[in-house]
């Protein structure tokens, strides 16, 4: 093993786009405008800079740099890397969730990845005429939007397990195979040759792409003469008013009154057409001797700010968004050689991700949603990111004028984003049986391929409802994710020391990390992650409300304990288990790791 | 959009973009920093020579 040659990063650049292009990803142009809009656009985006500075940027530099320093001494996977720079045996065990979490969440996340194929081929195929899909046509300027649910559930076999898997042009089967086997090739070719090289050209045309469909939507004016209100002004004040006027309906649930947002107001014509339905309403509920039914409640940025459940959310979003936590930046910069800098290099991967999130996709679909359908429809829709994005975005483009184009582009862009981001889930994977076995990549990569084609086959046939993908990915994210995050900056503070590290970050840095961030990573970031762990825990899993209300499990949680298990999402965690339990009987030995280290620092030595 | 939503979203969506431009002019302007690593192992393991 020794005697092989390293591979390493070709450029400087072309390892931050790879780790852009990993942290770039469907998250970027549905999930994060739908919670931003969700909770209250200026109060959000205080929460989501703020978990930024104390969560995303310090993981994010704790990983390039202890990624860099493990690599130096010949580890490429989570489980070696924290072996060798711990000196800690023991901890290798730890890193068995860095290698865990890509590869479970690769084997759903090339389903969705072929649902972005899917929809770019057929909008090309009408486009062209090769295919009529009246899933993305307008029938006399009637949006037709049972058609487009309708292939929605068709595509993805929503309606039934093993209803996917057909292979023609409106069915996931074909598409699966292609997407699967294009990721393969490329991770076969390696760092430089496969990753690299992809992601140097495909990260300027997914943010080219992006920016065209960006101009669309911002000159979409007002699309319906006769709904004044839905414009694309509206559409921005949807998701980025700190101050909302919403028009509420009342819930009853069992024990007290509950009012839910209906729509958001915007100006004094809205509000005075929602004037009139409240007293109307509201007079006919008092005929039938019940309490008011509808009301206008302004909401300021300061009551947004004191919701607990949206903090979660914006920190939640960073986490996901950057893909700390995720044992691949860990992995990718164990490619990097002792000089290269790793403070400016996460800085510019993460600048490059929070662009396309913020400057690109919090401009997009949701503005566009509104200018077309209006805030009701759009708070209808907004907590689902599949929803958003299969559903609302082809009624969408079917409504726009050249909408089949930018359909195409729109689902490119997806496309390429999430091709960027599975290759980058490979990686730990092929490193980890490199580390472990010893073996060469040909044979990783096929070991690889032949565990992630069983789990990806899984999530393909049990699709009904998307259970099995829902809840692999709910488990991965929420409890995986976070625990490595945690783990992984408390070694870098605390059982490797705040100094040595900082000390070691530095090594080649053009840009010094400020010295804030020592007692921000030491103290600040773990407290954040504890914190963010304790509140899923006390909210999901033991069932308890952040301030008032009924206690109640999340379904995820009833789905495996309640009245009546699932067995598809147990399942899923047995997968999820499986894969761990490979790993962790696979994980380097001692003596192994004993080997590396003496090989590498004398290679490095005469360096 | 109000006033408040204006500003919110030019703060937000100019910050990250003078942040990523200023990441990017760092590294493709700093003496030594582009293309500096210039690989000697440009090969996957399977190609020995």
């Amino acid at each position: 093993m020794e005697g092989k040659p390293r591979e390493s990063w070709n450029t400087r650049i072309g390892v931050i786009l790879a780790v852009a292009g990993s942290a770039v990803g469907l998250g970027n142009f549905l999930r994060f405008p739908g919670l931003a809009a969700q909770y209250g656009g200026g109060a959000f985006m205080v929460a989501y800079f703020i978990s930024f500075l104390l969560i995303g940027l310090p993981i994010c530099w704790a990983e390039w740099t202890m990624g860099r320093m493990g690599g130096r001494q010949g580890g490429h996977s989570a489980p070696a890397i924290l072996g060798l720079i711990t000196r800690k045996p023991a901890l290798r065990f730890m890193g068995v969730i860095g290698v865990v979490i890509p590869v479970c969440i690769y084997m759903y996340y090339v389903v969705i990845e072929a649902w972005c194929l899917a929809y770019a081929v057929n909008y090309l195929g009408n486009l062209f005429g090769t295919t009529e899909n009246l899933a993305f046509r307008s029938e006399g300027g009637e949006i037709v939007a049972e058609q487009a649910s309708d292939f929605f559930v068709s595509l993805t076999g929503l309606a039934a397990d093993g209803a996917a898997l057909r292979f023609d042009w409106s069915h996931v089967g074909f598409y699966v195979l292609a997407v699967f086997i294009f990721n393969f090739v490329l991770i076969y070719r390696g760092i430089s040759k496969g990753i690299e090289w992809f992601c140097r050209f495909a990260m300027p045309l997914l943010v080219a792409v992006a920016l065209i469909v960006l101009v669309r939507v911002l000159t979409l004016g007002t699309p319906n003469p006769d709904e004044p209100s839905q414009n694309i002004s509206n559409g921005l004040g949807f998701l980025w008013n700190p101050n909302k006027v919403m028009l509420e309906e009342r819930v009853d649930p069992p024990d007290k009154l509950q009012w839910d947002p209906v729509e958001q107001l915007f100006g004094e014509r809205d509000i005075a057409e929602a004037e009139q339905r409240v007293i109307a309403a509201n007079q006919a509920a008092l005929s039938a001797g019940e309490p008011d039914r509808l009301r206008i409640k302004p909401i300021s940025m300061w009551e947004q700010l004191g919701d607990i459940g949206m903090w979660n959310a914006a920190a939640g979003q960073i986490f996901f968004t950057l893909s700390v936590g995720f044992g691949v930046i860990i992995t990718y910069a164990s490619y990097l050689r002792r000089d290269d800098d790793v403070v400016l290099s996460g800085m510019a991967a993460s600048s490059a991700n929070e662009f396309c999130e913020v400057g690109i996709g919090g401009l997009l679909s949701v503005p566009a949603g509104v200018a077309f359908f209006g805030s009701a429809f759009m708070l209808t829709q907004i907590d689902s990111t599949f929803s958003m994005g299969f559903n609302v975005l082809p009624l969408v483009f079917a409504s726009m004028p050249g909408g089949m184009f930018f359909g195409f582009l729109f689902f490119f862009l997806l496309f390429l984003a999430a091709v960027t981001s599975s290759i980058s889930m490979l990686q730990p994977g092929i490193a980890f049986l490199e580390d472990s076995m010893g073996i060469s990549r040909r044979q990783s990569v096929a070991i690889l391929g032949l565990i992630t084609a069983m789990g990806t086959a899984f999530v393909a046939y049990f699709s009904g409802s998307l259970k099995a993908l829902d809840t692999i990915d709910y488990w991965v994210a929420n409890l995986l994710m976070v625990s490595l995050a945690t783990i992984q900056i408390i070694i870098f503070a605390w059982v490797i020391g705040i100094d040595k590290m900082f000390t070691e970050a530095h090594q080649g840095a053009s840009v010094r990390i400020p010295e804030v961030f020592r007692f921000i990573m030491k103290w600040v970031s773990p407290t954040f992650l504890l914190l963010i762990f304790g509140l899923w825990f006390f909210r999901d899993v033991l069932g308890l409300p952040y301030i008032d209300g009924q206690p109640q499990y999340s379904g995820y949680v009833r789905d495996l304990v309640g009245d009546e298990p699932n067995k598809i999402a147990w399942l899923s965690i047995a997968l999820i288990l499986a894969v761990g339990a490979f790993v962790a009987l696979a994980v380097p030995s001692v003596k192994a790791l004993r080997a590396k280290y003496s090989a590498n620092i004398e290679n490095e030595d005469l360096s | 959009m109000n006033f408040a939503g204006a500003l919110i979203l030019l703060l937000s969506v100019g910050g990250v973009s003078v942040f990523f431009g200023w990441c990017m002019y760092r590294v493709l302007t700093t003496p030594d920093e582009t293309e500096h690593l210039h690989s000697t192992y440009d090969h996957t393991p399977d190609e020995k020579t």
